[in-house]
């Protein structure tokens, strides 16, 4: 029996499997079902509480994607096999180090802002390299860095300024070039010509009577979108993402095949400290303060935001459009409580019940591209 | 014989004090199936991943077509034309057959100056060595977990031959299969081994080597009993070997010689 004769002919043992089964077979579905079950729960318990009107969207919108600019980093680095469980704590330290920069050094702004991308890239890099080298779980390497930085970014501000919020960052920023490239917005010409022709709504008193609503896209929005885009094109349409793909499918036999695992894993927490860092100059330049407290609990809403995705936490398989959704998912869930009037701890309960939820779908989503195994 | 295409000279490997090997020499000629026997832990596998560049020898030279050669990583020996299907980790289960195929040699496409993965080339290019080896997937996109042990291992040395090996290292790929697939990875050996490329084949099965060797080292505890050509040795002298002699005569006794 040669090879070539056996099969040549159509596998009669091959079923067809269903169209359904076949789009089932695919990360984004949790996160899609997800997505229209929240609309269409919202549309009809919550359509008239404003959730819907200009300012209503936007308001979910702009929480959404803060979601979605951690989450990006987070999904393709679990993909990879990794984990970073100091994302939050990065957010907290990217603030506070910007506002240190900008307000006690008084350094311009755009300084400031590049030499803290830099610098929390590099400590993503290390937490990077230590889990390469040490073979340790980055789930504790990365838990480390949870407390070092959180404890710095406690630590600094105390010792500097005797205080854990520094503000006077909105001033620092006035004229600066780079700033509004993370605190402004985009459209405005387009939102005027919308509350012009009565598209949207606009102010009737005040010092701003005539003015749209809303008055543009946050850049915040933006670097959701592009962070999305490129994280969904680098992992499915180039060569470094079959890397990510194999780096966390299993290393061994990756490495074996010649692909540059350390460098992909590195590279990937390099990567999520980067959207942690966009968020935190985002989060900085709209609030025009840093404190030491923010971007507490930030590392878990990204992880279940990829969940949600449909990425699994062993690595290897997951989708940043699946992720983007989970971030979508949160952003409606947790403004959509507060529009229609429920307690808020009780996006709590509901965050528990759909990660949940979420990881029994993807082991059965697992099971069926494995073939039950 | 023409020249070897590779030659491991005198291969020390020590894992702290464990020595799994002890000078060990092997020639590859292009064309040839070269057979690795021995037993378990005899060093059969830890041999070919110091050729393959997963190991770093302690001691010993590797020379490859005439050069000496030193492979800092499994890439070295790729792109030199070391292609090595290993005993456990050769594919990942939850990726697509052709990004397994391509894994680590994505083809690339040009767009606004950006390299893309090039994803239709390497769907068609799959599926079309797939149809060579006479399995029928059910598109690109199927997970390789959905394969069986004997149809992985011919993705893997389709993959192999593909990338343009001049060596091909098998470690144990008949291990696991049964009668058929076993049969069939056999054929594709032959197959492989016609259009010019160096096989190693590692086993520790007698007749499986026997099928398709053309010379036969066999490796025990570390060492090595020299390379004897086809014809030259018997099945019962190689199994002797294997077993490092006295132990198997007894044991054979009571099983009837049906090892
Ligand atoms: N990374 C390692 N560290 C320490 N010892 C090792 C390592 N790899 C192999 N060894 C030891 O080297 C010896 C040879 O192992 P090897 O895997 O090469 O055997 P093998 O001939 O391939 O056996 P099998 O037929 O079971 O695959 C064994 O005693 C093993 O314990
Ligand atoms: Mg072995």
């Amino acid at each position: 029996m040669s090879a070539a004769t056996q099969g040549a002919d159509k596998d009669e043992r091959i079923k067809e499997i269903s169209r359904f089964r076949q789009a089932l077979i695919r990360p984004e579905l949790g996160g899609i079902v997800g997505t229209v079950a929240v609309f269409t729960f919202f549309l009809l318990t919550a359509f008239d509480s404003g959730m819907f009107n200009a300012q209503g969207v936007m308001n979910w919108s702009v929480v959404s994607a803060q979601f979605m600019i951690i989450a990006v980093g987070a999904c393709l680095l679990m993909i990879a096999g990794e984990f970073d469980l100091s994302v939050g704590s990065m957010i907290g330290f990217a603030g506070m180090m910007i506002a240190i920069f900008s307000v006690t050094l008084a350094w311009p702004v755009w300084l400031a802002i590049m030499i803290t991308f830099v610098l929390c890239v590099f400590i993503g890099a290390i937490n990077g390299f230590i889990v390469i080298r040490t073979g340790l779980p980055s789930f504790i390497v990365t838990l480390a860095f949870l407390f070092i930085l959180r404890g710095f970014t406690i630590f600094f501000p105390q010792v500097l300024e005797r205080k854990t919020i520094i503000g006077g960052i909105k001033d620092a920023a006035e004229g600066d070039w780079l700033a509004p490239f993370f605190g402004g917005k985009v459209g405005g010409p387009i939102f005027e010509w919308m509350g012009n022709v009565g598209l949207i709504e606009t102010f009737s008193r005040g010092t701003r009577a005539g003015q749209p609503v809303v008055d543009g896209i946050p850049m915040l929005i933006v670097w959701a979108i592009g962070l999305v885009i490129f994280g969904h094109i680098l992992l499915t349409r180039t060569r470094f993402g079959n890397w990510i793909f194999a780096a966390g499918g299993d290393a061994e036999a990756a490495r074996n095949s010649g692909v540059p695992v350390n460098r992909v894993k590195v590279l990937m927490f390099m990567f999520t400290a980067f959207c942690a860092t966009v968020f935190a100059t985002c989060q900085v330049m709209e609030f025009g303060s840093a404190g030491a407290d923010r971007g507490l609990l930030k590392e878990f809403e990204a992880i279940i935001a990829v969940v949600i995705g449909g990425a699994l936490l062993t690595g290897g398989y997951g989708s940043v459009i699946g992720a983007a959704l989970g971030a979508l998912i949160f952003g409606v869930v947790q403004q959509g409580l507060f529009f229609a009037g429920v307690e808020s701890s009780l996006f709590r309960v509901f965050l528990g019940l759909i990660l949940l939820g979420a990881v029994i779908l993807n082991t059965y989503i697992r099971r069926l591209i494995t073939g039950e195994r | 014989m023409s020249e070897p295409i590779i030659r491991m000279n005198n291969i020390e490997k020590h894992f702290g004090s464990v020595i799994a090997l002890a000078g060990v020499t092997v020639e590859v000629f292009p064309g040839e199936c070269h057979c690795l026997l021995g037993d378990n832990g005899a060093g059969k596998s830890t041999f070919i991943k110091t050729m393959s560049g997963v190991h770093k020898p302690t001691k010993g030279e590797i020379l490859f077509e005439g050069k000496p050669m030193e492979f800092a990583d499994p890439r070295d020996a790729i792109e030199a034309g070391i292609a090595t299907v290993h005993q456990h980790l050769a594919m990942i289960p939850m990726m697509s057959v052709s990004r397994n195929f391509f894994m680590g040699n994505e083809p690339l496409k040009t767009r606004l100056g950006i390299p893309f993965f090039d994803r239709e080339y390497a769907d068609r290019v799959t599926m079309e060595e797939m149809r060579k080896m006479g399995i029928n997937l059910r598109g690109p996109d199927q997970a390789v977990g959905t394969l069986s042990g004997g149809e992985r291992q011919t993705v893997a040395i389709a993959r192999a031959v593909h990338f343009g090996a001049k060596v091909l290292i098998l470690d144990e790929p008949t291990s696991a299969l049964g009668v058929r697939q076993t049969s069939n990875v056999l054929a594709t050996i032959d197959k492989v081994r016609k259009q010019g490329v160096g096989v190693v084949f590692i086993s520790h099965n007698v007749r499986h080597a026997l099928a398709v060797g053309d010379r036969f080292t066999v490796l025990n505890r570390g060492k090595t009993f020299g390379t004897a050509k086809r014809g030259e040795i018997t099945p019962e002298e190689l199994q002797d070997l294997m077993a490092g002699g006295q132990e198997l005569a007894t044991l054979e006794g009571s099983l009837g010689g049906t090892v």
